[in-house]
């Protein structure tokens, strides 16, 4: 029987998601910490990298891609998943190395170093944002990315604004 | 992940029973059996002998994930009465601990061992009760039944490994992608393009990307997370779920989760009672923390795309155990 059935893979997108739910018995629907990615890029300003996730001092951040992101670099391993639209990175290997903090850090103008190259992202897609390099998100569409990173300066946290109470 | 591995000459391993063919297996105080479609588990309580029975179907499923992720993070409920937690170098075995009523009563029973003596044994009561056809990681509606008297075996299901990944799949010497698996039926609809990856010279390995849902997509297993990125001890672990995780999972830390397709329900109950706190509904897009003071268990219909979130920073059950965090992640 299950070879015969065809089935329909439901992702979502910033045009087309439902959330789900929280249904109390005993304790508050804040312990679960409820957000939905889709729903916080569709009300956050472009590359707000805002987290929806945090155990201790890393975090996933949800990303509204939209346009050219300012430059960006980190002193260790980062990671970004594409979640919905097309979203390109250049990559620039900085001449000096970021400052050793946590999480993602903004570059001052343009990046000084040498072209990496680059890779385009489309849904489900994962690219490695390698520590020391200088990367710059554009989509020419707008689209969301999930990244994988430590707690930083640009990362915002607004909890009270996107989860269940 | 043989039956004759490492401690294997500290299983303590009956005879086959001349009717089912099954053998009997006793870890301490702990005896266990099964028989054409049921495993017993006795223990001492009370002074009398306790006993608790299992599906045989059931049991398989979780035992397979209890071996294959090394007893993993925290509590391994193989059901409301049994089951394992680990301390990391050794495991406690228990029957009704963690159950509110049985612990009230007094008739539950918890017993230490060191890691090698229970893997090995945990590892020889796969080999002689999983049946040739049956595969307990598979979804029920892709492997045959786990029922009846021995019947062969099923070595090559149960052992596979977990995937240990570096830094991400698909890096030189990192783990491996999935191009080689099939895609697996309900996911038959999933793009399996790759990303566009332009390298200039002097910089070729140093930049990566892969389709996570193609990869996903090709997974052979349910309820098994593989790590696909690693951000210091931060680790994304994505897994592909059907039918229902074959254990509810306590945690001692805090555990977070994406649901990257369909849906998933997850019954969330009190870490040490087993009393119901929550019904979650994940659906596409959705991020949810499970704290460190529960335990839950997931349904998903269609098979779908889990992203298992853990942060694997050392002494972390430590800290939450004893007080030093809060089991919420996030205030607000």
């Amino acid at each position: 029987m299950a070879e015969t059935q065809t089935y329909r893979t439901k992702f979502g997108s910033l045009s087309d998601y439902r959330k789900g739910s929280v249904e109390i018995i005993s304790g508050s629907p804040k312990h679960y910490v409820f957000s939905n990615l889709f729903e916080v890029a569709s009300k956050s300003k472009p590359y707000e990298k805002v987290v929806v996730g945090k155990n201790l001092e890393y975090v996933i951040e949800a990303i509204r891609a939209e346009g050219a992101s300012p430059w960006m670099t980190c002193a260790h391993d980062e990671f970004a998943v594409c979640m919905d639209g097309e979203v390109r990175i250049d990559f620039v290997k900085l001449d000096t190395s970021p400052p050793a903090r946590d999480g993602t850090q903004p570059v001052a103008g343009e990046p000084k170093g040498r072209k990496m190259g680059n890779v385009t992202l489309k849904r489900g897609h994962q690219a490695l944002l390698p520590a020391g390099s200088a990367y710059r998100f554009t989509a020419n569409k707008t689209g969301v990315l999930m990244q994988q990173t430590v707690l930083g300066e640009m990362s915002v946290q607004k909890w009270s604004d996107i989860c269940f109470k | 992940m043989s039956a004759s591995g490492f401690a294997a000459d500290k299983v303590a391993a009956g005879p086959a029973d001349a009717t089912t063919g099954y053998k009997s297996f006793k870890l301490g105080k702990f005896d266990f059996s099964r028989d054409e479609y049921f495993v017993t588990i006795k223990w001492p309580a009370k002074g009398e002998t306790r006993s608790h029975v299992l599906p045989a179907d059931a049991f398989l499923r979780a035992l397979m994930r209890d071996v294959a992720w090394g007893f993993f993070y925290g509590w391994v409920n193989f059901d409301h009465v049994f089951g394992t937690q680990n301390h990391y170098g050794k495991v406690d075995v228990y029957a009704g601990s963690f159950n509110g009523v049985l612990k009230e009563a007094g008739v539950d029973y918890k017993e230490q061992f060191e890691t090698p003596v229970i893997m090995a044994t945990f590892k020889a009561m796969l080999h002689d009760w999983t049946n040739e056809g049956f595969d307990p990681f598979a979804a029920p509606a892709e492997t045959g039944t786990a029922f009846g008297c021995k019947h062969g075996s099923n070595g090559a299901a149960i052992e596979r490994t977990r995937i240990a990944t570096r830094r991400m799949p698909g890096l030189q010497d990192d783990s491996p992608l999935r191009d080689d698996l099939p895609v697996n039926r309900a996911f038959a609809d999933v793009p399996q393009d790759e990303p566009v990856v332009n390298v200039e010279p002097g910089f070729e390995g140093q930049l990566h990307a892969f389709n996570l849902f193609k990869y996903l997509s090709r997974s052979d297993v349910t309820w098994n997370p593989s790590v696909t990125s690693v951000c210091r001890a931060s680790l994304f672990c994505p897994t592909t779920e059907e039918y229902i995780l074959p254990v509810f999972h306590g945690n001692d830390r805090v555990e977070w989760f994406v649901q990257m397709s369909d849906e998933i329900v997850w019954d969330v109950a009190d870490k040490n009672t087993g009393a119901p706190r929550a019904r979650v509904t994940m659906r596409p897009g959705d991020v949810a923390a499970m704290p460190a003071d529960i335990r839950h268990q997931g349904y998903s219909t269609k098979r779908s795309m889990l992203l298992v979130w853990e942060n694997v920073t050392p002494d972390l059950p430590k800290r939450y155990a004893r007080g030093e965090l809060k089991p919420y992640p996030v205030e607000f």
